[in-house]
């Protein structure tokens, strides 16, 4: 199809003004209005303790998350693609099932089972366990919203390389533990990376399921998503200073996983 | 997976209908729960359809098109996947807040919903339609220019009948997503009843039946788009 010159230039500037207009021109105005007071209030506010323990909180929670997703993401990618056994379709539907179910729903459900008055919540209570309203929670409702982004990547590279030369590493002597880290892993390195790189963005962004299931204290159960939303709330121009400040935190931490998505997804697609 | 999806979700269904189904069927079409699906749920539907529009627009830009920055255009569609949601909302506030340098006011009305969740979705279809635009035989669409079909019956009769099922299954998502938004919508919905913060707001006030009820709903929603997204999926592969 020969699009004309002007076509292909009006095009090509709604396309962009449409981005630009979307995407760039709020995420400056944040950053605008961070710094209006200057670099040190900005610093001041992702500075005080609660900033400091909601930064650690979210980071602490997404190092626990994502190696445990990854590491269940590849194992299921496995079973989808190289297993035989009944029930893979249904799996293959469930596997989707976060990607399409409302995050607060998630929080909700975790307090049906995991709280206090839930199925197994009283069991734990009992045994000292608190899983509501605490981290070990938070952690749970992180599992479950980034759950499907390994798989999602790992299967079709899975399906993409085939397994002619696992099964060639076997013939040759090597037992199911050597062929995976000699032979598949790294055929799938790029795939698990950029699943691991977007469950990471979502570890660190999520806010619907873990503000469900935190008690909201600053200090103790605050991620970095809900102190912006808790100084939101707040009244007063201090407040939304503050909030602006923990955004732009916030966002520079995602900017780095956007770079890390860019330089590795080129190499991803060429594998798929 | 079954101790962290399916038992939760499960016991979301027992207590929506702990109180018998006329229970649920009173939190459902009470007030509030029927305003909030039928905002949420017409929401998102436009939200689709803007998104199927402009996305396969921005896809065909991004690869038939070449201009100096395109692979930096390229790599800031994904930005609302790595941008926390609550942050978008945020960049939103600041924009067409009570202090908007653009002079827009938007904040806590149904237009701020609308552009919360295009940003939110805007990857969905671009990313859909991508690769199949890449894949797409120019030589089927240089054939049909050649047998005199304009440029308009060319798009329509070749190029979107190959593309419809990367758009709707994108769409679909995005629709999706849409219908269970919380992050980006939470600080600027203000009055606007949406499903998921009425969810929020019910659980927070301990009304734990009715939150249940609203999400199986809404849980019905995303399963009929689940399996409406598989059967495409498979047509497509075909």
């Amino acid at each position: 199809m020969r699009v004309s010159r002007r076509a292909e230039l009006s095009l090509r500037a709604v396309a962009l003004l449409y981005l630009a207009v979307l995407l760039l021109l709020p995420l400056g105005v944040v950053f605008a209005r961070t710094f209006e007071h200057g670099f040190g209030t900005a610093w001041g506010w992702i500075t005080t303790p609660a900033a400091i323990s909601a930064f650690w909180l979210t980071v602490t929670i997404a190092a626990i998350a994502v190696p445990l997703n990854t590491i269940f993401g590849i194992g299921c990618a496995l079973v989808l693609v190289r297993g035989k056994g009944r029930g893979r379709r249904l799996l293959d539907t469930l596997i989707d099932l976060p990607f399409v179910v409302s995050p607060v729903i998630v929080g909700l459900a975790l307090v049906l089972v995991y709280g206090e008055t839930g199925w197994f919540g009283n069991w734990f209570l009992r045994h000292g366990i608190r899983i509501i309203y605490a981290p070990t929670g938070m952690v749970l409702a992180t599992l479950f919203v980034s759950l499907p982004f390994v798989v999602r990547e790992v299967a079709p590279v899975l399906m993409e390389v085939g397994d002619e030369q696992e099964q060639a590493a076997a013939t040759l002597g090597a037992s199911a533990w050597q062929t995976f880290w000699r032979v598949t892993l790294p055929a799938i390195r790029w795939g698990v990376a950029y699943g691991v790189v977007l469950t990471t963005a979502r570890a660190l962004g999520e806010i619907g399921a873990v503000a469900v299931v935190s008690s909201n204290v600053a200090g103790s159960t605050l991620t970095l998503p809900l102190l912006v939303y808790q100084r939101d709330s707040q009244i007063g121009p201090q407040a939304i200073t503050s909030a602006y400040a923990a955004g732009t935190e916030l966002a520079v931490m995602s900017l780095i996983v956007l770079l890390a998505m860019t330089v590795l997804a080129p190499k991803g697609a060429k594998t798929r | 997976m079954s101790v962290i999806v399916l038992i939760p979700l499960a016991a979301v269904l027992v207590n929506a209908t702990s109180q018998g189904l006329g229970g649920f069927w009173s939190s459902v079409t009470g007030g509030v729960a029927l305003t909030a699906l039928a905002v949420t749920l017409g929401a998102s539907l436009v939200v689709a359809a803007i998104g199927a529009m402009m996305g396969t627009l921005v896809a065909w830009v991004l690869v038939r098109d070449s201009f100096p920055g395109r692979r930096l255009v390229n790599a800031l569609i994904d930005l609302p996947f790595a941008l926390p949601t609550i942050v978008a909302g945020l960049t939103l506030i600041a924009l067409y807040g009570p202090r908007s340098p653009v002079g827009v006011h938007l904040v806590y009305t149904r237009a701020a919903v609308l552009v919360a969740l295009m940003f939110v979705t805007l990857p969905f279809v671009v990313r859909s339609v991508q690769p199949v635009l890449i894949e797409l035989d120019r030589e089927v669409e240089e054939a049909a220019a050649s047998l005199g079909a304009s440029n308009a019956t060319t798009f329509r009769r070749v190029v979107l009948p190959a593309l419809r099922p990367a758009i709707l299954s994108g769409a679909a998502l995005a629709f999706a997503r849409s219908v269970g938004e919380f992050g980006s919508l939470v600080l600027l919905a203000g009055k606007v009843q949406i499903a998921s913060i009425v969810i929020y707001a019910d659980i927070e006030s301990d009304a734990t039946q009715s939150a249940a009820s609203l999400s199986v709903v809404l849980l019905a929603v995303s399963l009929i788009v689940l399996f409406l997204l598989r059967r495409w999926g498979a047509s497509g592969a075909r």
